[in-house]
């Protein structure tokens, strides 16, 4: 480890916690915590934006830094709290796999993810590339995420997460997305967010529930 | 002046759009839309059709539009072959907008001012179609006009029968699109470039090239109307309001003329010669197949429906014939088939519009379509039935009418094919002739039907004493087309030579200098075959004047009006005379393998005694039916992949995400 300066390490173990984070958002059942969880992956996610600005001088990082500690640590949590509240959701029901099981996928992908990003870091030039596994398998636990639930706010935060991990793939690739995209991103996640926040309601009042099983009867049946 | 003529076009039928979006200012207004501006497009259409005609002899022009999507912009290109089926266009809608002027009034369908941005949206469309350069200006024309007439069919579109006929009219449209798109795919070759000018420098090998035609002939063979794919056209017609009928049957069909003609000929280069046959043999199939059920309806838009197949199979066998001369090298003979499918589609067009608005004119007085429930309208709609008249001999092919001229050209080049350096080809061929004889024979007697159970003897129902004859716009619009009737009747040597700039842009070669006299019209020598219409007209005229003078002058001096005698019956009634099925029932007897019948016979105790019968296309049960079936049945089979549930589906996307990010490990 001696090769690597400080600010590089203090990055590599941002990334690691952002992993474990993912994890825990995958075993996590308490809606409550599993937005916090988003928080927090928010929040790893503005501190290595910081640094890696410092680091590199880009200033187009310390915007898109803002923009993350504005959206994804305060406004969606927020935003998601409040629904939380008014919706009376605390808990998922059972996962559709069982929690170990889904570990254990996820250990796969994770693997799987790192031997997808070694020719990729190979090729890029940034000093943040090896992060860039790290990057993927988050994506792809998110996803994971959202497959194993049942309610619409845990896909939501699963959504969510995703973003997250493809916002800090974009920044360990190449420094980040061009500043159009990223404001672009950033407003599509809050739209989204918006208009599935009053999907809610409109769920709730259909089924008076927000258990997506309930979706199935909407098949269309002969 | 370069550019004079494409750019004169371009502004016609600019304003043509202008004058449809005018429309939407004021969308409820009957006066607006109907005494405004359907003028003003009617005036439009006829400038066209001059402009066209004049800018014929001139050599192509292009000129490059800036719209499209960025570094595709849209080509345009004026030729010959263009500029007669502008001609078409413009001179056919200009009587049709006149007549929609009078026509279109307060009703339950669309309102009148979108009504009318959709029509001229779809005559914009058609123009831009004969005029696009490129395979992408073309397609959104295409597709531009598929959707402006399906809206247009379906007007009436709270009637759920209007609404199944406009779905499978749209259906048969994006089929025909998709194989057509195919076609320009293939037709690129490997040059990556969708202008017209890049596929005419492409040479495609014979198998390619037979690939791109056939596709391209069954994309526009469904748009046309061709035998097995006519479905949509008899469903369509009656649906729509009658107007749109003229204009689709028309000139929309045209259109698809116009694209075989560009493909085969110009895109395509230099056609095989077994192409010719696979259109001469569909087109003979579909003109039999369309006159015999045109003899058996009792609908009339139907029946004219039907009429419209029969003569879209006809044009198609002079499509058929030109390339099989072209593709031998015949290229005398080829010109004369080409002279006489252009001819017949210009025909076509200013006829079966006559026709189609004389239904509208007699659908409005009575609100019947029902031949059963028509009769004696010459009496109180003399306008509209000597009008209808007119083009009723014009389409039975009668001289001195235009549909004789185009159907005889048809006829001389048939017996010419001898001439094939092939065996059993040129033995076939003039057998080709008699069939089409038959169907010429055949549409007089459908016509025949047509113009007596709906104008002669005596009205069937009590309500007709209260019908009213057109209105004054609408008898000019009638008037315009019957006038086009007689004219392209009586000028042949005059049109022919018009014509003959297409022929020599194609083919490279005209009638040949065979023409001795501007009133004589011969295809070979004149000893063998010659027409001369003027001279015909006169004579024709001088007997029958002379007849009618002698008659009253010596005869019985004045008409004296009697009862009809009746066979010692007594109290005869108007439901005695025959029907439309009575007078196509020998014609369903001797066809009856063809129909697919459904028949309920009183028997002779029944107090009620009721008939009924019910005649349908084999083709629809026999092919439409079981693909439809085949379809549901994928359907089902992928409806499995449907659970209903998100995390189903989100497994769906996750899957593929991991198998393609397997394939780039």
């Amino acid at each position: 480890m001696n090769g690597i300066p400080f600010d590089l390490q203090i990055l590599n173990v941002l990334a690691a916690l952002f992993l474990l984070l993912s994890f825990s958002m995958l075993a996590q059942r308490r809606i409550v915590t599993l937005v916090n969880l988003l928080a927090i992956q928010g929040l790893i996610l503005f501190i290595a934006t910081v640094l890696l600005a410092w680091r590199t001088g880009e200033t187009h990082l310390y915007l898109s830094a803002a923009l993350t500690l504005g959206l994804k640590v305060i406004g969606l949590p927020w935003l998601l709290h409040q629904l939380i509240r008014k919706l009376d959701v605390y808990w998922d029901t059972e996962p559709l796999i069982n929690p170990s099981a889904t570990m254990l996928i996820g250990l796969l992908i994770v693997i799987f993810a790192f031997g997808l990003a070694q020719p990729i870091s190979a090729l890029a030039s940034t000093a943040t590339r090896n992060t860039l596994g790290i990057a993927i398998a988050v994506i792809l636990l998110a996803f994971l995420t959202m497959i194993t639930r049942r309610k619409a706010m845990s896909q939501v935060v699963g959504f969510l997460s995703m973003e997250n991990g493809l916002f800090f793939g974009a920044m360990s690739a190449t420094y980040g997305m061009p500043m159009v995209v990223e404001l672009g991103v950033a407003l599509d996640v809050l739209v989204a967010m918006l208009v599935l926040g009053v999907f809610f309601f409109q769920i709730r009042e259909q089924f008076d529930s927000l258990d997506l099983r309930h979706f199935e009867t909407l098949k269309e049946d002969e | 002046m370069p550019y004079a003529t494409l750019n004169l076009c371009l502004v016609l039928l600019a304003a043509w759009v202008v004058i449809g979006f005018t429309g939407l200012l004021r969308p409820a207004s009957v006066g607006f839309a109907g005494r405004a501006l359907f003028p003003l497009g009617a005036l439009c259409g006829a400038a066209l059709a001059i402009v066209a005609v004049l800018g014929l002899p001139i050599p192509p022009e292009r000129v490059i539009l800036p719209f499209g999507l960025p570094d595709l912009p849209f080509h345009l290109r004026r030729d010959a072959l263009s500029s007669v089926f502008l001609a078409l266009l413009g001179g056919a809608s200009a009587g049709i907008s006149v007549f929609s002027a009078g026509y279109f009034r307060q009703g339950a369908g669309t309102l009148p001012g979108l009504l009318c941005f959709q029509y001229h949206v779809f005559l914009a469309s058609m123009g831009v179609v004969l005029l696009a350069d490129d395979a992408y200006a073309f397609m959104v024309a295409w597709e531009t006009m598929a959707l402006s007439s399906y809206f247009l069919v379906t007007t009436q579109h709270r009637i759920p029968d209007i609404r199944r006929a406009g779905f499978i009219y749209l259906l048969m449209a994006h089929l025909g699109a998709v194989a057509i798109l195919l076609s320009f795919g293939v037709m690129q070759g490997t040059s990556w470039q969708f202008t017209f000018d890049a596929m005419r420098a492409t040479v495609l090998d014979p198998t390619w090239a037979s690939i791109a035609f056939l596709l391209a002939f069954f994309g526009f063979g469904a748009k046309a109307g061709i035998v097995p794919l006519h479905v949509w056209l008899p469903e369509a017609h009656p649906a729509a309001p009658s107007p749109v009928s003229a204009l689709m049957s028309g000139v929309m069909l045209k259109t698809a003329i116009y694209g075989v003609l560009r493909v085969t000929f110009d895109l395509l280069g230099e056609p095989l010669w077994w192409w010719g046959l696979v259109a001469l043999a569909f087109g003979l199939f579909t003109a039999f197949y369309g006159v015999i059920f045109a003899a058996v309806q009792t609908d009339m838009k139907r029946l004219l429906a039907w009429s419209s197949i029969e003569n879209i199979g006809l044009i198609f066998t002079g499509i058929g014939l030109t390339i099989i001369f072209h593709g031998l090298s015949m290229k005398s003979l080829a010109a004369l088939a080409l002279l006489a499918t252009l001819y017949h589609s210009v025909n076509h067009a200013f006829i079966k519009s006559l026709l189609f608005l004389g239904t509208g004119a007699v659908l409005h007085a009575t609100g019947e379509r029902n031949l059963g429930r028509l009769g004696g309208l010459i009496r109180r709609m003399p306008w509209v039935a000597w009008l209808t008249l007119i083009g009723a001999l014009a389409i039975a092919g009668l001289p001195p009418l235009n549909g004789f001229v185009s159907e005889w050209l048809l006829l001389q080049a048939f017996l010419f094919a001898n001439a094939v350096p092939r065996p059993f080809i040129s033995m076939l061929l003039p057998l080709g002739a008699a069939i089409v004889a038959f169907c010429a024979a055949l549409s007089g007697y459908v016509m025949v039907k047509f113009f007596g159970v709906i104008f002669l003897g005596q009205p069937r129902e009590s309500k007709l004493a209260e019908a009213h004859d057109a209105g004054f716009l609408e008898r000019i619009g009638l008037v315009w087309l019957a006038l086009g009737c007689f004219a392209l009747g009586l000028l042949p040597v005059q049109v022919i030579s018009r014509l003959e700039f297409v022929s020599r842009y194609l083919i490279g070669a005209d009638f040949g200098a065979r023409r001795t006299e501007w009133w004589l019209l011969a295809p070979s020598v004149a000893r063998q075959a010659s027409y001369s219409p003027l001279v015909f007209f006169g004579v024709g005229t001088a007997v029958v004047m002379l007849t009618v003078w002698l008659v009253r002058a010596f005869y019985h001096r004045g008409v004296r009006r009697s009862a009809v005698w009746d066979c010692g019956f007594v109290r005869l009634n108007a439901r005695m005379q025959d029907t439309a099925e009575g007078f196509g029932q020998p014609i369903r007897h001797v066809f009856q393998q063809f129909f697919l019948m459904e028949r309920k016979l009183p028997t002779p105790f029944d107090k009620a005694p009721q008939y009924h019968l019910v005649l349908a296309d084999r083709i629809w049960r026999g092919c439409y039916v079981p693909i439809g079936k085949l379809v549901r049945k994928i359907a089902d089979v992928a409806a499995l992949l449907q659970q209903g549930r998100i995390s189903t589906y989100l497994t769906y996307s996750f899957i593929t995400l991991i198998a393609l990010l397997m394939v780039v490990l």
